[in-house]
């Protein structure tokens, strides 16, 4: 047999999924829609952040929601109560959403009847880190109760993340949650990094968060960089 | 766990690229991994192995070089690797900074091929 011989490629693992996001970012901006995703581990309250997001902004903005789940269609049935358009995605086995998911979920969909599109990711704090779906801002959740050093854990996603949102504000006592560690931890792995508290269940924050989105698509229409791999 | 994803990825591109070399047979995969990538090198690797079982790939070999982090401190005005990924901050003055410039990568860089 003959001595291999060493070939150049340098070509991007993720190119395939980089390619298509930046079509969906496109399609975005070409329709005026705001898209932003939320990652969190399992847990954490998106859901029921999305839900509540949902029903406060669709008395004055055309919102609409799509969901990634390994299994069931439960958070879809959920969301569905804030008379938003929703879309369930089943990974089956897989543990993220990759950008040619959200292009198929969206494909019945006319973009231009929409000002805001959410995409709830699947309950992990790992492997979405990796995936550019196209959205104009990431939002990643950690809830009170998961501790205060969450980010230090799990560097990677805060890191990709545009915004951090700390949820369940409502058991804060009742956990200890110690604040001043959990920015700590929070602009240690990314630092300057915006900070929302929220709690769905009593409402705290949620005015706040939408504030943020309304003043986002005119101050810095879709500024989030492609994902650089 | 999405290593077993992305080894299906590499497979992927490595045999277009082998097929565009007239079908040649790839011994080695090397492959770029930086240290913000999200990718964890040793699932990968079992990961690769799994999914080249009964390949013309099995037996290859995946080569990973692990870059490190690397970011641009605006107050020294000098680039500088990142002691953790857990503290983004400059490791000579202490100024928080963002701007990386590389630590991201997930890149195939070449094979080793035989004809």
């Amino acid at each position: 047999m003959t001595e291999p011989r060493l070939v150049e490629v340098r070509k991007n693992v993720l190119k395939q999924n980089d390619l298509v996001a930046r079509a969906l970012r496109a399609r975005f901006r070409e329709a005026g829609v705001f898209v932003v995703s939320l990652v969190s581990s399992p847990g954490t309250g998106k859901t029921a952040f999305l839900e509540k997001t949902l029903t406060l902004m669709r008395q004055h903005y055309r919102v609409a929601a799509v969901v990634g789940d390994l299994a069931t269609e439960n958070d879809a049935i959920r969301l569905s109560r804030s008379q938003a358009p929703v879309k369930q995605i089943t990974t089956g086995t897989l543990c993220h959403l990759e950008a040619a998911m959200v292009e198929k979920a969206l494909e019945d969909w006319n973009l231009r009847d929409l000002d805001f599109l959410f995409i709830e990711n699947v309950g992990n704090l790992v492997c979405p880190s990796s995936y550019d779906l196209g959205e104009d801002l990431r939002a990643v959740l950690m809830s009170v109760t998961e501790g205060e050093d969450k980010p230090l854990k799990y560097p990677t996603i805060f890191n990709s993340a545009d915004i951090a949102i700390i949820t369940k504000t409502d058991l804060a006592e009742a956990v200890e949650f110690d604040w001043d560690e959990a920015y700590r931890s929070i602009q240690s792995v990314r630092p300057h990094m915006e900070l929302l508290r929220v709690s769905s269940k009593s409402g705290e924050g949620m005015d706040a968060f939408v504030q943020r989105l309304l003043k986002a698509p005119c101050t810095m229409p879709s500024t989030r960089q492609e994902l650089n791999h | 766990m999405h290593e077993l994803s992305i080894a299906m990825s590499i497979i992927e591109m490595a045999e277009q690229e082998a097929e565009l070399r007239g079908g040649a047979q790839i011994v080695g995969i090397h492959l770029k991994v930086g240290d913000l990538a999200g990718v964890v090198k040793e699932a990968l690797i079992s990961s690769y192995e799994l999914a080249t079982q009964e390949t013309a790939l099995a037996g290859s070999r995946l080569l990973i070089e692990s870059v490190p982090v690397r970011g641009h401190c605006s107050t020294c005005e000098k680039d500088h690797t990142q002691r953790s990924i857990q503290s983004f901050c400059c490791p000579q003055c202490g100024t928080p900074s963002l701007d990386i410039t590389q630590g991201k990568e997930l890149e195939v860089v070449a094979l080793e091929i035989v004809q």
